[in-house]
């Protein structure tokens, strides 16, 4: 639920093409503090590129404006967009052999907030997290996703949203390939960052995780733009008649309608 | 400092930490190249028994007739020139069981390199070795009343003949290769241990060797034996000053694991990066034995060395765990070999390298398993790290397996610090070059986690891996 008029992400005529081919033509979004958006789009439309492009992520040529919490950030390192409050849940979260999870966790909580944490806080609140997640004791000293099921790694992800309280979450096919706990598990971590206004984009093609994560505003994302954005009703047509209908439809409704 | 010269910076400060040298103050210096003269003068003034003085003069005609390796870097190995070195230099004074007796020059260097401090914290015995000679030498009372023995090779010669004579030469016999040839020949200090029936030595032994001189060599000679149902654990380390000449370090290790001994051997190698590296490492482990080389290679110019562990007697075990660091013009060429000779035995070798800008790791290992020794199991992991365009790896794994009942795994992986990786640590906020220390330190990981706390922590700060913010 939007709790505050703060406008804490935005993107204006986002463009992003690799080795010369152009995959997001053109978004538009706007997403308050607090807020809530599903971006639901086939496979292949380009939905994880957007997450990436958005992120910063060096392998895509990106135009356009990007304002984070009041910042324009487009340009800046993906390390730097982090620290400035941006996050981005992995659909297939990458495992670093040899890096434990606590270390890892305390280094990147270390550079959101620009000062090193000492040990003994930095457990307290890692403990709260895991506890708060249900996530088990051992992954601590556990190896980065390193042999971490789909739904552990997923957890994992949820956590270290909660852990860095960023101003704007994207969270890219963070409920596929999902078990029903997971999903509830994944579901709650989301309905708790927006509750602390993070501005949360789902990216998704399911239905699903709408049954648990209420969206302020849903988008219709295909081949590369935005073809409709409206309420939570439009997650449930999609899934009654499918994406076919929208096909070739020119953008309907604000990006920031809610 | 910047992550960013951390990581490209790998030893980068060597000079100041260790590549810094004493005045020349030397008791003798013999003068460059190497003959019987040589040879002859060094067991005399040693006060040689005639066996040595003869089995030197042997190694030195075996060392001129075998020719130079034709494998590994040929390149860089015919860089060497043997007649521009010096074989032999004692330094001034006698041998110390006391700090404050070593000459102030060298002492400030042991100190400067934390030798004492290492001894005072959590060792049980130290040799120093410094250039020829070992300059400084303790044991705790307390395993010298277990019976342990554990002094310099020359002085092991002197007062343990009988030990000496039986053992020596037979793990690595002169006629190896043409290092063990030369070391044989003009071999000076090194360790001595004994370590007597069910005795454990809990805390672990140190030697540390200290080339001065520019065209140094040094030839430690070292002998471990533990006898049936003991264990031991020796570590070495190393550093030189930086010349622009090369310097060459030959040493020969011979280790022998009696029925139910355990053995671990481990080398923190950090030479200057104008030594030549060449050592022989091989180990005899009977029945029920253990033995392992824990083995980190980070400076020199070219290291060749593969230790090796015959398993000779049933369910003996041998395990090689090695890091290798190639950074600018460094050709690490190490691996491991594993003879099994006896039914039942297990080995394990795990290689792990960092190769970086031009440098160069290779992984050269054997794997033998002899007809009838049934039961055998190994299993050999290399895994490479590339940072960079132009750094290289090879893998020249060798397997020789005559007998069906058998088990072998082999796997080997070469992996560029992953732009994916880097992508996911950088979302969370690290920049590019913490993001990188970071993958690249938990690569090592596996390594670094065997070696005792201190030597862990010296580790990564040698490499300049060591990460802000970790915790355990």
């Amino acid at each position: 639920m939007s709790t505050s008029d703060k406008t804490v992400f935005a993107c204006r005529g986002l463009r992003a093409s690799i080795e010369g081919k152009e995959i997001v033509k053109g978004v538009d979004l706007e997403i308050r503090a607090g807020e809530t958006h599903a971006l639901m789009g086939p496979n292949g439309s380009g939905k994880s590129t957007l997450a990436a492009a958005l992120m910063g992520h060096p392998g895509y040529d990106v135009s356009g404006e990007i304002h984070l919490d009041g910042r324009r950030v487009d340009g800046l390192a993906p390390h730097e967009r982090a620290r400035l409050g941006m996050f981005l849940g992995f659909q297939y979260p990458v495992a670093v052999p040899g890096v434990s999870v606590a270390n890892f966790l305390r280094a990147s909580l270390s550079a959101r907030r620009g000062e090193d944490i000492p040990v003994r806080e930095f457990r307290a609140e890692m403990q709260a997290a895991f506890k708060e997640l249900d996530v088990p004791r051992d992954f601590v000293s556990r190896y980065l996703n390193e042999g971490f099921s789909g739904g552990e790694k997923k957890r994992l992800e949820i956590l270290q949203m909660l852990m860095l309280r960023p101003a704007f979450a994207l969270l890219d096919e963070t409920d596929s390939g999902l078990d029903i706990d997971a999903l509830k598990v994944v579901s709650e971590g989301v309905n708790k960052a927006s509750a602390g206004e993070t501005g949360v984009l789902m990216v998704t093609h399911y239905q699903r995780i709408l049954d648990y994560v209420k969206p302020d505003v849903v988008h219709v994302f295909m081949d590369g733009t935005i073809v409709r954005s409206g309420g939570a009703e439009l997650a449930r047509e999609l899934e009654a008649r499918g994406y076919e209908w929208l096909a070739g439809a020119a953008a309907v409704g604000e990006g920031s309608a809610a | 400092m910047s992550a960013r010269q951390q990581v490209l910076g790998i030893n980068d400060n060597y000079t100041e930490r260790y590549g810094f040298s004493d005045p020349e103050d030397y008791f003798l210096k013999a003068p460059k190249g190497i003959d019987h003269e040589l040879v002859e003068m060094i067991s005399r003034k040693k006060g040689e028994p005639e066996w040595m003085r003869d089995l030197r003069h042997k190694a030195l005609d075996i060392f001129l007739e075998k020719p130079m390796p034709r494998w590994g870097n040929t390149e860089m190995l015919g860089g060497i020139d043997f007649d521009d070195i010096h074989y032999y230099i004692k330094p001034k004074g006698e041998q110390a069981r006391d700090w404050d007796d070593v000459p102030a020059d060298i002492k400030r260097t042991f100190d400067r390199l934390g030798v004492p401090e290492a001894e005072r914290k959590f060792l049980a015995g130290v040799t120093a070795q410094y250039e020829s000679e070992v300059v400084y030498h303790s044991i705790r009372e307390d395993l010298e009343a277990q019976g342990v023995l554990f002094c310099d090779m020359d002085s092991g010669l002197r007062d343990h003949p009988e030990i000496v004579r039986r053992f020596f030469g037979t793990v690595i016999p002169t006629r190896d290769n043409k290092f063990s040839a030369l070391n044989t020949a003009v071999w000076s200090g090194g360790s001595f241990i004994y370590v007597p029936k069910n005795v454990k030595v809990e805390i672990p032994l140190q030697a540390y060797f200290r080339i001065n001189a520019e065209n140094m060599g040094q030839f430690e000679r070292t002998l471990i034996i533990a006898d049936e149902g003991s264990s031991v654990h020796y570590i070495e380390g190393c550093t030189a000053p930086t010349y622009s000449s090369d310097s060459l370090h030959s040493a020969v290790v011979e280790l022998i694991a009696m029925k139910g001994a355990h053995i671990r051997y481990t080398t923190i190698q950090n030479w200057s990066t104008n030594v030549f590296n060449l050592v022989t490492k091989r180990a005899h482990a009977h029945e029920d034995a253990v033995v392992e080389w824990v083995d980190g290679n980070i400076g020199s110019k070219l290291t060749m060395k593969y230790p090796a562990i015959v398993l000779k007697g049933e369910r003996a075990h041998g395990e090689v765990l090695s890091i290798a660091f190639a950074g600018h013009g460094q050709h690490q060429d190490a691996g491991a070999k594993m003879i099994h000779a006896a039914p039942n035995t297990t080995s394990r070798i795990v290689s792990k390298s960092i190769s970086k800008d031009d440098g160069r790791s290779s992984y050269r290992g054997l794997v033998q398993m002899a007809r009838g020794s049934r039961g055998c199991r190994t299993n050999v992991e290399c895994d490479a790290l590339l940072i960079g365009e132009r750094a290289r790896s090879d893998t020249y794994p060798t397997m020789d397996i005559a007998e069906d009942d058998v088990r072998v795994e082999h796997e080997a992986r070469v992996s560029k610090v992953g732009e994916e990786q880097l992508f996911y640590l950088q979302s969370r906020g690290l920049d590019e070059d913490k993001a990188r220390l970071m993958i690249v330190n938990g690569f090592i990981e596996p390594f670094v986690k065997e070696l005792p706390m201190e030597y862990a922590v010296e580790l990564n700060r040698l490499i300049e891996l060591e990460m802000e913010g970790s915790v355990g």
